[in-house]
C-alpha cells in the first residue's frame, strides 16, 4: 500500500536536511546563490526578517508568484512561511507544493490562541519554540521539525543560545527523572505525557531540531551545532552581509566541520562585513518576535 | 560481525546518524567521515541520504570526491548517496539517476518494495526520491517498486533509492554487511598485516 503524508515521510525530509544550512532568499538569483553555496534548502520570502523589522506593518505569506519563481530556480527543497494559526495560507502553500511550511513568528500572528492543525496537511511543517514545552506542544499539533526561535533579523545570537539551552537542558533534566516524576514534569511543561516519556527515554526530541534567529557568522553556526542543533537556518545573516556568496559558503562549511577549529578559522577569514545587527536586549517588548506563539 | 570491522558514514550532511545507529545495532564499529584522512583504515563506507548538491559541494572542497573514487571497500549509497555515485557524479556505479523523479515533498511516500530473493516485502520510505533511468549490463537488480529498480548491486556497491535507515527493518544493512564480510575474508595475509 502506498501512503503519503505519514509522519515518517514528513519527518524524514527533515532528517535529510540535517547537518545543513537553510537560507532565507527573496528571489531566484539569491536562491541560486544559496544552492550554489551548498544550502540544503531555501526559505522563500518577500522580505528577510531584518527588513520586516525595519518596515514594520503586517507581515504575511509571500506572493505565490515569488514562491514559484524560486521553485523554478533551484532543485533543493523550497520552504515558505505562513502566519501562526493561518491555516488558509498553509492550504495555499500546500497547493503550491512547497516542500516544508514554516508556521512562523517572523510573520504577524493570525490567531492569538490556536496554531495550525498540522496533522490535516500532507506537506510537513516546521515550527519555532523557545523551550521544551512549546516544542512538544507544536509536535503534538503535528509539526515534523522544530527550530529554536532565537530573535530573527537581529544578527544577535544570544536568544538562539538561550532557547537551545532551554530545550536541550530540559531534555537532560527529564532523562534524570524517575518514571513517576514525569507526570508532574508533563504538567509543568504543559505537554502530553506520551511525548514527555518518549523524550525522557531517548534524550532528544522525536523530530529534527534546527536553530534559527541571529546566526550571522561561521562561528555562530559552529556554536549552535556544538550546543546540540541538527542544523541551522540563516535568515538575514547572509544577504544582509557584504559578500553573501562567500559568507554563505563559509557558513555551510562551518556547519559540517563545526568541531574543526582550524577549518573554522580558515572559512572565517576575510569574509567582509557581517550584517550590522541589533542587540536583541535593546528591543522593546512589542518588537520581540520570540514572544509570538505559545 | 567482528568488532574490528569498521565502517565509515559520510557525515557531510544528511541522515548520517540514522545509518550509524542501524550499523551500531548490528554490532559494527562506526566512524564519521568528513575529510579524506577519515577514510584511512575503513573496511566500507556509507553515503547517506541528504541533499546531493550539498554533499557534492562539500566533498569537492576538501578532495573527498577523489578520495572516495580511490576508496577500495564496498559502498552503500541511499537516495542522495545513490545519486552521487552515478555516472554523472562520482562515476563509480554504472547507472544514471534522475533526481526528484517522483516530484516535490507532497509526492513523497512509503510503499512495499518487492525483493528478488525474499518473499517478505520491505517497507521503503521514498523522500523526494530519485529514479534509476539507465542501468549498466552487469548491475544486478535486487528490489523493485512497480517494476522500477529501487535496490541494486554493482560489484561492491549497494544502492537504494529509498531510505532503509528510517525504518526498523535492517535487511538492506545486513545485506551490505555480508558484502563487506566477503571482502574482509578475501583479504590476503599481506593486506591484513599492513593494516
Amino acid at each position: 500500500m502506498v501512503e503519503r503524508g505519514t509522519l515518517r515521510v514528513k519527518a524524514g525530509l527533515a532528517e535529510m536536511l540535517k547537518g545543513g544550512v537553510i537560507m532565507d532568499v527573496v528571489n531566484a538569483e539569491q536562491a541560486r546563490i544559496a544552492e550554489e553555496a551548498g544550502a540544503c534548502a531555501v526559505m522563500a520570502l518577500e522580505r528577510v526578517p531584518a527588513d520586516i523589522r525595519r518596515d514594520g506593518g503586517v507581515a504575511r505569506m509571500s506572493d505565490p508568484e515569488k514562491i514559484r519563481e524560486i521553485q523554478e530556480a533551484v532543485t533543493i527543497p523550497v520552504m515558505a512561511k505562513c502566519r501562526i494559526g493561518h491555516f488558509a495560507e498553509a492550504q495555499i502553500l500546500q497547493a503550491l507544493e512547497v516542500d516544508y511550511i514554516d508556521e512562523s513568528e517572523v510573520l504577524t500572528p493570525a490567531d492569538l490562541e490556536h496554531h495550525v492543525d498540522k496533522w490535516a496537511f500532507d506537506v510537513p511543517f516546521v515550527c519555532g519554540a523557545t523551550n521544551l514545552g512549546e516544542a512538544l506542544r507544536r509536535i503534538s499539533e503535528g509539526a515534523a521539525m522544530i527550530r529554536t526561535k532565537g530573535e530573527a533579523g537581529t544578527g544577535d545570537i544570544v536568544n538562539a543560545v538561550t532557547h537551545m539551552r532551554a530545550v536541550f537542558g530540559a531534555i537532560r533534566r527529564l532523562q534524570a527523572m524517575r518514571e513517576d516524576e514525569l507526570y508532574a514534569a508533563a504538567k509543568e511543561l504543559q505537554a502530553p505525557i506520551e511525548l514527555v516519556r518518549w523524550v525522557a527515554e531517548h534524550g532528544r526530541l522525536p523530530v529534527v531540531t534546527f536553530t534559527a534567529g541571529g546566526i550571522a557568522t561561521p562561528a555562530d553556526a559552529s556554536l549552535c551545532m556544538q550546543l546540540g542543533a541538527d542544523g541551522v537556518f540563516v535568515g538575514s545573516g547572509i544577504f544582509k552581509s557584504g559578500d553573501p556568496e562567500r559568507r554563505a559558503r563559509a557558513i555551510v562549511q562551518a556547519t559540517t566541520h563545526y568541531l574543526d577549529a582550524k577549518i573554522l578559522a580558515d572559512v572565517s577569514s576575510g569574509l567582509g562585513e557581517p550584517m550590522v545587527g541589533i542587540s536583541a536586549s535593546t528591543l522593546p517588548e512589542s518588537e520581540r518576535l520570540e514572544a509570538r506563539g505559545w | 560481525m567482528e568488532r574490528w570491522t569498521r565502517i565509515g558514514v559520510l557525515a557531510l550532511q544528511g541522515a548520517f546518524r540514522e545509518h550509524a545507529r542501524v550499523l551500531e545495532r548490528l554490532d559494527v564499529a562506526v566512524s564519521e567521515v568528513r575529510l579524506p584522512g577519515d577514510l584511512d583504515g575503513l573496511d566500507a563506507l556509507v553515503i547517506p541520504g541528504g541533499e546531493s548538491t550539498t554533499i557534492m559541494r562539500l566533498a569537492e572542497l576538501y578532495g573527498l570526491d577523489e578520495a572516495i573514487r580511490a576508496f577500495a571497500g564496498p559502498i552503500l549509497g541511499t537516495c542522495a548517496g545513490m545519486i552521487v555515485l552515478d555516472r554523472e557524479h562520482l562515476d563509480l556505479a554504472d547507472l544514471v539517476v534522475e533526481r526528484n523523479a517522483y516530484g516535490r515533498q507532497v509526492a513523497s511516500f512509503e510503499a512495499d518494495v518487492e525483493l528478488v530473493d525474499d518473499p517478505r516485502p520491505l517497507r521503503g520510505v521514498f523522500i523526494r526520491a530519485p529514479r534509476i533511468r539507465e542501468l549498466g549490463p552487469q548491475v544486478e537488480v535486487l528490489g523493485r517498486l512497480d517494476g522500477d529498480p529501487v535496490l541494486v548491486r554493482d560489484g561492491p556497491l549497494l544502492l537504494a533509492s529509498f531510505h532503509p535507515e528510517l525504518t526498523d527493518d535492517t535487511r538492506v544493512h545486513e545485506r551490505f554487511l555480508s558484502l563487506v564480510r566477503e571482502r574482509v575474508v578475501a583479504r590476503t595475509p599481506e593486506e591484513v598485516r599492513s593494516r
